[in-house]
């Protein structure tokens, strides 16, 4: 399994670095949407502080879209998903694999709408390693949904505006969860105040990586 | 490569029926094939010759009926049914960003098949030069077609499913193809050709089964595999038989006649009507 999870995440991401779709249109995205905030928040700066971490999880979840949507098509042109399914890799290594390489995206965008946060809304990060934490727990939660949720509507022709519609709820325990995190590690708060919500990114984790090593073989099989 | 087992069928078909929604695909398929025997699938657009091959590969599920490839359940053991069949389908299965080599290399890789084929296959394929480092979307549909056929090559599984296997190919890369099959026949591969255009490659069958209607109606004894007449010996021409086995160096291959002269006259066939 973990052969084929190292194969296909170096896949995706050769082909991520190739395209370049993900620092070329999808960054761009996620900081255009920081600053249209940025305008829709006005110039007080102490609002915008108080606005920073949810808007920051909120662009995370619009780019997690696009790149969910980048994995699952390039695996749409000349039949390559057949192609997937007839190599015989093992499901679970696949999920993870793709998984993988979209948290791996999203880490890098995850860093330039970081900076994006504390340049524009000027955001002052007080505990660290809260910051550091939720993010990569939020970042395994969302990838996994994703590509769980892009594998599910890989096959529609409507896959476009049905993967946000179908991801974005799911999603929502993220967004909270992380967004309470980086309250209390930008506005001044306790570890202890993130704490729990950091529990609860780690349940999401757990019960999404754990349903998408199972069922993401045969959603693969029936999309 | 495992040698298949010579008591079981490579393929078993018993009265197999699968659905496209309420659109009969298969309507009740009866069809054994013999390891090492190669069969040509043949019949009219439409009749079920591509569903029959998919349903080998376990692409597609049956609604009623039997089907075991290898004495294994395409539906229940996909993975390690795929492992042991290569399909050469309408699309090619490449990734238009990785380049030819890396597309070839990691069909292979998933697959589970060492690499150390891939460069004879690439050559073989006349895939060289400036052409493997150049991104497959920068492919025509023929060249994409090569690429595809190199990774079978290079894999070269127990079951090969060719479907229209020289559609968009050129008179050289045919010749190519042709030759490979035989060299896998030869080395034990079973081969399964579907083609509605079965005067072009009935000379790589021992068989030829006639499906209409999602049924097999009839079937012909072939004379067998022969080079298909017309084209010369083409200058890729090196043989891609795996060590170890019949037909490698060393080891005693079936002959499989080659240049034109063999095959100038066509097969000579009996027909075996079944249904």
């Amino acid at each position: 399994m973990w052969r084929d999870t190292v194969l296909v995440a170096g896949k995706d991401l050769r082909i991520e670095a190739r395209s370049r779709v993900g620092m070329s249109q999808v960054a761009p995205f996620g900081v255009v949407a920081l600053v249209l905030f940025a305008f829709a928040l006005g110039p007080d700066r102490t609002t915008m502080a108080k606005g920073a971490p949810g808007l920051f999880w909120v662009a995370v979840l619009f780019c997690t879209v696009l790149a969910v949507q980048r994995s699952v098509s390039v695996e749409s042109v000349d039949g390559a998903r057949d192609g997937l399914r007839l190599s015989g890799l093992d499901p679970a290594g696949l999920f993870l694999g793709k998984a993988a390489a979209v948290a791996a995206q999203l880490v890098v965008l995850e860093v330039v709408l970081g900076v994006g946060v504390v340049l524009l809304f000027g955001a002052k990060v007080t505990v660290p390693w809260l910051i550091v934490v939720s993010s990569v727990l939020g970042t395994i939660g969302l990838a996994a949904t994703g590509t769980l949720y892009g594998a599910l509507s890989a096959g529609l022709r409507v896959r476009e505006t049905l993967l946000p519609f179908l991801f974005l709820p799911i999603a929502a325990p993220v967004l909270l969860a992380g967004t309470r995190v980086w309250q209390a590690a930008l506005v001044g708060g306790t570890p202890s105040d993130g704490s729990q919500w950091l529990r609860l990114l780690l349940v999401f984790d757990a019960i999404y990586v754990a349903l998408g090593v199972v069922v993401y073989g045969p959603i693969q099989e029936s999309a | 490569m495992a040698l298949p087992n010579p008591s079981t069928p490579a393929v078993s078909f018993q009265n197999a029926v699968a659905l496209s929604g309420r659109f009969p695909l298969l309507a009740g398929v009866d069809l054994e094939v013999a390891p090492g025997e190669a069969v040509l699938i043949e019949g009219p657009n439409g009749a079920g010759k591509t569903s029959l091959l998919r349903v080998c590969a376990g692409l597609v599920s049956l609604a009623s009926g039997q089907v075991s490839v290898f004495g294994l359940d395409p539906a229940h053991q996909r993975n390690q049914v795929r492992r042991r069949i290569g399909m050469l389908s309408h699309a090619s299965h490449l990734y238009d960003d990785l380049t030819v080599r890396e597309n070839v290399r990691f069909g292979v890789r998933a697959a589970g098949a060492a690499l150390d084929r891939v460069g004879p296959a690439c050559d073989r394929l006349g895939l060289v030069g400036r052409l493997l480092r150049t991104p497959a979307s920068k492919l025509s549909a023929g060249q994409r077609r090569r690429v595809a056929l190199a990774i079978l090559a290079a894999r070269w599984p127990d079951l090969w499913l060719l479907d229209e296997p020289h559609a968009g190919l050129d008179a050289s890369t045919r010749q190519t193809l042709d030759e490979l099959v035989g060299e896998a026949r030869a080395s034990g591969v079973t081969v399964l050709l579907a083609s509605h255009e079965s005067e072009v490659v009935e000379s790589l069958a021992t068989r030829a089964v006639t499906v209409i209607g999602g049924r097999v109606t009839a079937e012909r004894v072939l004379l067998g595999p022969q080079t298909r007449s017309g084209v010369g010996p083409s200058p890729l021409a090196t043989p891609m038989l795996p060590t170890g086995v019949p037909g490698s160096l060393g080891v005693p291959a079936t002959p499989v006649a080659s240049g034109s002269s063999a095959a100038s006259s066509a097969p000579k066939e009996s027909a075996v009507h079944v249904a």
